[in-house]
């Protein structure tokens, strides 16, 4: 599977997901500059954290507008993968590619910590194979990560199960304490109505070799290249 | 034609920054504050003949990036001089 990881002015995860995808999960990747549109040797194209544009107006509002976002839908309407982390979720929900919006976090403060998630639909690209329950760990690194939908949204997002992850606690409870910036029913990730668009507020690359405190970030990866159904060694925690 | 638009966050829809402000406000002695909300200024300056397209070219520009719907609404006003010409 051939990855590009798009680079915005302002993106700050660029090399640390080039570096998960070619070194550890060993699959091919280039770069993609925010003015390119052409993405047809590509079949996942990863959107990473940090402040694109200086999150000027909105966060993620001018890069959601750029030429790259704007040639992603004829691209996920082509079936490819997208996967959106932090700033690359706000960037997919301010492009129109997701529902709703991520808002500065409740308790005002910027939230760097370790997070619990629960897997609340293991049969997307990006999940199939984890066992129903499963719990990842992930950190979060962000000041803008409140997920809102108004209620009828929130009702189709859930009829639809396009929510994928929820802040919970390490035994996978979903509950207020848990929810570390406000957002909406501890939502932490949804997908497209296709299933083939995901955004998250963790960082799934900074959870990806046992230096970096964990590896549950490569479970996406291992899942969306189909392995992790292949031998189903992950098991629930 | 200098267009003035004013964007806020939808009523009912929480807003942190707002309540942090006024809780700063009461701690300088502003108990009388009864709500606030920040919201935000965007000043345009856009070729146009008349008041009527520049506010309908600008109402564009909101629709597509300077209000997100999910969140915000806005109002636009244009400008004459440093009186505000209502519309």
């Amino acid at each position: 599977m051939r990855f590009g990881v798009v680079v915005f002015p302002g993106t700050w995860s660029d090399c640390d997901f080039h570096y998960v995808i070619s070194e550890v999960v060993r699959q091919p990747v280039r770069y993609v500059w925010h003015r390119d549109r052409d993405l047809a040797d590509l079949d996942c194209v990863v959107l990473p954290g940090g402040f694109s544009y200086g999150d000027y107006l909105r966060a993620g509002a001018v890069a959601g507008k750029s030429p790259v976002v704007e040639a992603l839908g004829d691209f996920v309407a082509r079936g490819g993968f997208v996967l959106g982390s932090c700033n690359g979720f706000q960037i997919l929900c301010e492009g129109g590619l997701l529902p709703g919006a991520l808002m500065r976090n409740e308790c005002l403060q910027y939230r760097c910590q370790s997070t619990s998630l629960l897997v609340e639909n293991v049969d997307t690209p990006f999940t199939r194979g984890m066992p129903p329950g499963q719990v990842l760990t992930m950190p979060i690194s962000h000041g803008e990560g409140k997920y809102y939908a108004d209620p009828e949204t929130l009702r189709t997002l859930k009829a639809r199960r396009q929510v994928v992850f929820r802040y919970a606690t390490a035994d996978g409870q979903v509950v207020r304490a848990a929810n570390p910036n406000g957002s909406v029913e501890n939502i932490a990730g949804v997908v497209n109505e296709g299933g083939n668009v995901l955004g998250l507020m963790p960082h799934p690359e900074r959870a990806a070799e046992t230096a970096m405190g964990g590896t549950d970030g490569l479970l996406l990866f291992q899942s969306l290249l189909g392995t992790l159904v292949e031998d189903g060694t992950f098991l629930r925690r | 034609m200098r267009v003035r638009v004013l964007v806020r966050l939808k009523p009912g829809i929480l807003d942190v920054q707002g309540a942090a402000v006024q809780r700063a406000l009461l701690g300088l002695g502003f108990g009388d504050v009864r709500e606030l909300r920040v919201g935000k200024l965007i000043e345009v300056e856009v070729e146009a003949g008349a008041a009527e397209a520049a506010r309908a070219r600008v109402d564009e520009m909101c629709r597509k990036l300077l209000a997100n719907p999910i969140l915000e609404d806005y109002t636009i006003e244009t400008v004459e001089g440093e009186r505000l010409a209502p519309h």
